[in-house]
């Protein structure tokens, strides 16, 4: 019961530190970018220019502490004021949300699952044909920026080879419906930007999950699994592989705020219009209102994985439910 | 007289690194009958372990039998194939480990421990399985209803008792054990080595039992080797070695401990330290420390000659009796 | 490790040198034999070789717009040429130095901070560590690009130290969990004890005692900043969010992606920036990697034939 109460404490008191950052930026920053970007809402309607200028403390002569509460109030309600184009911002997240979703939900669990096998038999088969073959291609792929790999696979598949799309996430003219066409096409979009991610997140997990992997297997308890003669199907799967997940499962999730940092490069490069997409005209349009509801999606996404991997783990190993 | 139900024959392993292997078990000879308490002693970094990992064929890379046999049950191990040496595992012999905490899963009830043992080698039902599992855990003194719990909620001497009734599932014919009291205090110790002994007349399994303390298997066990360097320094009855030590190396040792009933007498230690197994000497291991060391010590290794029911690697005896081969 | 202490005024410093003296030695040697570092090394070279000396490889003005504009690659324009008219092989080489400036002091900086607040937490424990370790935690979950992002907006067109600075800010998280790490373990060790019973003072056994152990962390540190530094200030100035009117790779990429120059025939342009970025990357990892590998022996790569086992 400690452990749930401690998780949650941290879950919102992150949550609650990203608000307060959000909060704090306009007015810790030099310079008056807030200021300008304000200066494009006359006419507005006045709740939400008041939303926004408590959010960035412009022409605000309120106390700070009010600012504050009525600051956090607004964005529990999903009030992030409007974008550039006076569209309120919660409009046009959701908007973008799907696509960001599929597209990065679909490659994070390929690529664990892609990372977490072959970092098991890798480490399975120590110095084999597999983990000689892996090391190299794990190093080039972990350490190339996303954006180079996504640059290279847009050039090579898209325009040498022409075999995909060379941006967007639907071919244009075409009607969102639910026919197959439709979905042929969505998925044909999604592929480049899909294989960059699977193939950036995929390298990490494969590291980590070799060397947890090495480590499991030299313990004592997996030579035992030996000697009583169970077979290496058994001792691989359910002493080593389930022993080194287990306790990383937080550690992997944390590493989606890396993967999520990907995919707003990937949405970029290939012009995929998700949220990440939505960061970079936000960037152009100094569409401060935008960036900071993006921010506090993005870092909300990560804590509930984070959260759930906790939660998880202490559900699955015996060792933390009775701590 | 029976066969001996294992023998080992100039067993040898290397452990093969990338400058060069070193030699942890060297040309090794050893005997179990049926039903016996063999005691292998020595200090850490003798090879014990690594000797006896060797004969369960549980050594990992980087280190391989790389010579000898092993012969159980008339087959040798070291030539089977993984799946026949599968087949034979914990029913025809099992593995004590010296730390219960590491040795059993952590992640699994010890029910489930027991259970996927039993699985591997046959087709007993659920309930036979359940039974059988609280039968092994009552033989070694721990109420059934543990075998739900998990390793870390069970206390020290209960895991371990748990471990040595899972290396019983099978009523196996040898049960070999790697310190498995030296995680526990010295009362728990006497307890559980009175419980084996215990166990092993009603069962008749014969026991390998490696440790770092002569005093604890002097009254249980019936042979005892000493190692030394990698070497069987001596093999003999227990009682031959106690009274009447060959080996300077056991005289050593026991001159090591005092007598409680005997008189005072100033204990003596073995000054100097173990061999560099990497680069082993060219004569006997233990000449460099040895007070009876002979000048040819230094430059002939001796071999292991028998001293009537005893065997000893010195050139003392070399005389004595007609030596084997090396 | 050091030589033996001897009770001697002056002697305290003679031991931290040797101590240091034997550290580094020992790390020299660890290094030139190791195959990854001397790869690292030599492209780390290289690229710092580009960056001191670039009008040696590329002379001319990198901001000279006098070519024809948006040409693929040819003989007299290597890399082709962008939007305005600007030669990109020129500009690839010239914008190495600030690339490299970047990535070094961001290394630095975060490092510093690392060691100050990782060292901090693990010695004072406590409420100081608790809250420092709170702090670390919270930067550590929040993911790295969004915070930089909405950063780097509000502070836009203020060139190269604001960047530097934000960057700073969103790294050092990292480095300071693992120094704290540790310095936790180190704390409990004896040969500390033995320190503080001889007498010592606190400052001498931070410095000649501790310090000297964590080197190689504080090193790999900076190197896995650096790693972090080149891929994330590329990918912010790729976004936009560099300074416009000074070259670095990064902005290369951007301007390259915002013409579409793959799409049109020069794709060099956005490649080849791409790529240095990936090289510098890489001679950063290579040497991280090595330096895990001297200082965990266990890590090193198994090359021999895995032994016949029965599983």
């Amino acid at each position: 019961m400690r452990f749930v109460v401690r998780r949650m404490g941290l879950f919102f008191l992150t949550l609650w530190a990203a608000l307060t950052i959000n909060f704090l930026i306009p007015r810790l920053m030099p310079g008056n970018e807030a200021t300008a970007m304000l200066s494009h809402f006359k006419g507005v309607n006045p709740s939400a220019l008041h939303a926004l200028e408590v959010e960035f403390g412009v022409n605000n002569d309120q106390n700070l502490l009010v600012s504050y509460v009525q600051y956090l109030g607004n964005c529990l309600t999903g009030q992030f004021g409007l974008d550039s184009a006076r569209v309120p911002v919660m409009t046009v997240i959701l908007r973008g949300l799907p696509w960001t979703l599929g597209l990065v939900g679909v490659t994070t669990v390929i690529a664990f699952s892609i990372g977490t096998l072959l970092g098991i038999v890798s480490a399975w088969r120590r110095g084999g044909a597999l983990d000689s073959l892996l090391s190299p291609l794990l190093f080039i792929l972990t350490t190339f920026p996303v954006f180079f790999i996504a640059l290279l696979l847009l050039f090579i598949f898209g325009v040498v080879l022409g075999w995909f799309p060379l941006s967007s996430n639907y071919s244009v003219g075409e009607t969102p419906s639910l026919s197959v066409a439709f979905v042929l096409d969505v998925i044909g979009h999604a592929i480049l930007p899909g294989v960059t991610l699977v193939v950036t997140a995929a390298g990490g997990w494969i590291y980590t999950m070799r060397n947890n992997m090495v480590s499991t297997l030299s313990e004592d308890y997996v030579r035992m699994a030996r000697a009583k003669g169970l077979s290496p199907w058994r001792i691989m799967l359910d002493y080593s592989a389930r022993n080194a997940i287990l306790p990383n499962l937080t550690g992997f999730a944390m590493q989606l705020g890396f993967i999520l940092g990907g995919s707003i490069l990937v949405e970029y490069t290939f012009s995929y219009p998700g949220l990440g997409y939505l960061f970079f005209t936000g960037t152009t349009n100094h569409d401060l209102p935008l960036q900071e509801a993006l921010f506090l999606f993005y870092t909300l996404a990560v804590l509930l994985c984070v959260l759930v991997a906790d939660f998880a783990t202490a559900w699955l190993d015996p060792r933390t439910r009775d701590a | 007289m029976p066969s001996p139900i294992l023998e080992v024959r100039d067993l040898c392993v290397d452990y093969v690194t990338n400058s060069g292997d070193v030699r942890a078990v060297d040309h090794v000879d050893l005997t179990v009958e049926a039903g016996e308490f063999l005691a292998i002693v020595g200090e850490s970094g003798c090879g014990k372990s690594t000797l006896l990992f060797a004969i369960a064929q549980l050594l990992s890379p980087p280190a391989e039998i790389s010579g000898g046999s092993v012969i159980f049950k008339g087959n040798d191990m070291v030539q089977l194939s993984p799946s026949e040496l599968r087949h034979m595992r914990w029913r025809d012999y099992s593995v004590v480990m010296q730390s219960a905490m590491n040795a059993l899963n952590p992640m699994k009830s010890i029910e489930a421990q027991f259970k996927d043992a039993m699985a591997a080698h046959g087709n007993m039902s659920a309930e036979a399985m359940r039974n059988r599992s609280a039968e092994v855990l009552k033989l070694v003194g721990v109420d059934a209803v543990h075998l739900r719990s998990y390793p870390h909620q069970l206390s020290g001497g209960m895991r371990q008792r748990a471990m040595i009734a899972m290396a019983l599932l099978f009523t196996p014919d040898l049960v070999i054990m790697d310190e498995p009291t030296s995680a526990l205090d010295v009362v728990a110790q006497r307890s559980l080595m009175i419980q084996i002994k215990e166990l092993q007349d009603r069962l008749g399994f014969a026991v390998i039992f490696v440790t770092h303390d002569m005093s604890l298997v002097s009254h249980y066990s019936a042979r005892l080797a000493v190692m030394y360097g990698g070497q069987i320094a001596e093999a003999a009855r227990t009682a031959s070695l106690f009274e009447k030590p060959l080996h300077p190396y056991s005289v050593g040792l026991l001159d090591a401990f005092p007598s409680i009933h005997g008189p005072r007498r100033v204990l003596t230690g073995i000054p100097g330290s173990p061999p560099d197994l990497a680069r082993p000497p060219a004569g006997c291991r233990f000449q460099p420390r040895c007070p009876q060391a002979m000048p040819e010590c230094a430059v002939r290794q001796p071999g292991l000659y028998s001293v009537g029911d005893s065997m000893v690697r010195c050139l003392l005896y070399e005389a004595a009796q007609p030596g084997r081969p090396e | 490790m050091a030589s033996p202490q001897v009770f001697l005024p002056g002697a305290e410093t003679q031991a931290a040198d040797q101590g240091y003296r034997d550290a580094v030695g020992r790390l020299s040697r660890a290094v030139l034999r190791n195959r990854k570092a001397t790869i690292g090394l030599l492209l780390l070279a290289i690229i710092v070789l580009v960056a001191a000396f670039p009008g040696l490889i590329a002379p001319g003005d990198p901001q000279a717009a006098i070519y024809e504009q948006q040409l693929g690659p040819s003989w007299s324009h290597l890399l082709g040429t962008t939007q305005v008219g600007q030669d990109v092989f020129t500009q690839l080489i010239w914008g190495t130095r600030l690339t490299l400036i970047i990535t070094v002091s961001v290394g630095a900086l975060c490092t510093l901070i690392s060691v100050l607040v990782g060292v901090t937490a693990a010695y004072v424990g406590g409420v100081v560590d608790g809250s420092l370790s709170l702090l670390t935690d919270i930067f550590l979950i929040i993911p790295t690009l969004p915070l930089l992002i909405v950063l780097s907006t509000y502070l836009e067109g203020s060139g190269t130290v604001a960047i530097i600075a934000v960057l700073v800010v969103t790294g050092w998280a990292f480095g300071a969990r693992q120094l704290r790490a540790q310095g936790l373990s180190l704390r409990t060790r004896d040969f500390l004890e033995a320190a503080r019973v001889r007498g010592e003072r606190r400052p001498y056994i931070i410095l000649v005692e501790i310090l000297p152990n964590m080197l190689s962390l504080v090193v790999a540190s900076f190197l896995g900043s650096a790693v972090y530094t080149v891929a994330t200030a590329a990918g912010l100035q790729f976004l936009g969010l560099g300074s416009s009117n000074e070259i670095t790779w990064g902005t290369m990429l951007h301007f390259a992606q915002q013409n579409g120059a793959i799409e049109s025939g020069n794709a060099f342009w956005a490649l080849a920036p791409g790529a240095a970025v990936a090289l510098l990357g890489t001679a950063f990892a290579l040497l991280n990697y090595a330096f895990d590998e001297i200082a965990n022996p266990a890590l090193r790569s198994v090359r021999r034939q895995r032994a016949k086992s029965d599983s």
